[in-house]
């Protein structure tokens, strides 16, 4: 069975949670530990929510020197599916996995909402399974997720089709509403948004899981 | 030599500045007026050994691109003051 890595830090709090609507998909998934140098055997990773490190100095920018982001890189080069969700997302632009940074909300509030995302491109790991244009409610749950770029790497990313999923009214400041970007490769997917979070019609929302499949579909899997 | 350093991090010119922003539009409300152009950042205050001056200035760049900052969004002005 095709299997998902999710790597705790010290602070992660979303690993369990993308662990379980993995499993509830049919995929496999475990958690890796972020002082391991070597992902093992799987076949793809995620790079959970939380405050990886406490977020201190900025969120990811102690992550990206944890032992095992040697791996992810590496496996990055390989053409490895690589997500990074919230936390995770902002550790991969730190880690220079995806162009970017996040920096503090307009208006420097915390939110936790439900947000209606419009997918851009079905040409990533963690949309190929959905439409372009279909609109999904996913939350939102950060302090840090205003999408920074300058405007030479915005048109770069809108040349090469990099924007993958955009807020349907913009709630954080995020340049061109862009709430997920993926590198070159395509293998390379980080969004600020819980797709995790939206698995389950009790949690109030399904629309997650054609990501969390498109994922797992990228790996061989038959979900 | 024993050297004291302060990193001034600074948003780049252009990156929008949220904390600053707020700043400013308080100002006013709080009778603080004539005041513009908020930016708000961070500092690093450390103390360095190196062989000179120069030395622990090459040394706190290379810390600055590849820890202190996010060059992305900020840059650093580094001060360095000779320890007593």
């Amino acid at each position: 069975m095709a299997t998902v890595g999710v790597i705790r830090f010290p602070g992660t709090n979303c690993e369990f949670d993308t662990v379980e609507a993995i499993r509830a998909l049919g995929g496999g998934a475990e958690i890796l530990w972020h002082g391991d140098s070597s992902l093992g055997n799987v076949d793809a990773v995620v790079v959970p929510g939380g405050f990886a490190h406490g977020d201190y100095l900025r969120p990811g920018a102690i992550a990206r020197f944890s032992p095992i982001m040697g791996a992810v890189v590496d496996a990055a080069a390989d053409g490895m599916p690589i997500v990074g969700i919230c936390n995770g997302f902002q550790v991969l632009t730190e880690a220079g996995l995806l162009p970017g940074a996040l920096q503090k909300n307009a208006g420097l509030k915390f939110i936790n909402a439900f947000q209606t995302l419009r997918v851009e491109s079905t040409n990533s790991v963690f949309t190929s399974a959905a439409e372009v244009g279909q609109e999904l409610s996913i939350p939102i749950n950060h302090f840090e997720g205003n999408y920074t770029c300058s405007p030479e790497t915005l048109a770069e990313l809108q040349a090469n089709d990099q924007i993958v999923v955009t807020y349907v009214g913009n709630p954080n400041g995020s340049v061109a509403d862009i709430a997920g970007v993926c590198n070159v490769g395509r293998n390379v997917v980080g969004l600020m948004p819980h797709p995790e979070r939206a698995s389950h019609a009790l949690l109030g929302s399904e629309d997650g899981n054609v990501m969390l499949q498109s994922l797992l579909q990228s790996v061989g899997a038959n979900v | 030599m024993k050297f004291h350093a302060v990193v001034d991090i600074q948003l780049h010119p252009g990156i929008a500045d949220p904390q600053g922003s707020t700043i400013e539009r308080a100002l006013p409300t709080l009778g603080f007026d004539g005041m513009s152009n908020v930016r708000s950042g961070k500092s690093v205050h450390l103390d360095i050994e190196a062989a000179d001056a120069a030395a622990a200035e090459a040394q706190l760049q290379e810390v600055c691109e590849k820890f202190l900052t996010n060059p992305v969004i900020e840059g650093a002005e580094i001060t360095l003051v000779e320890a007593s």
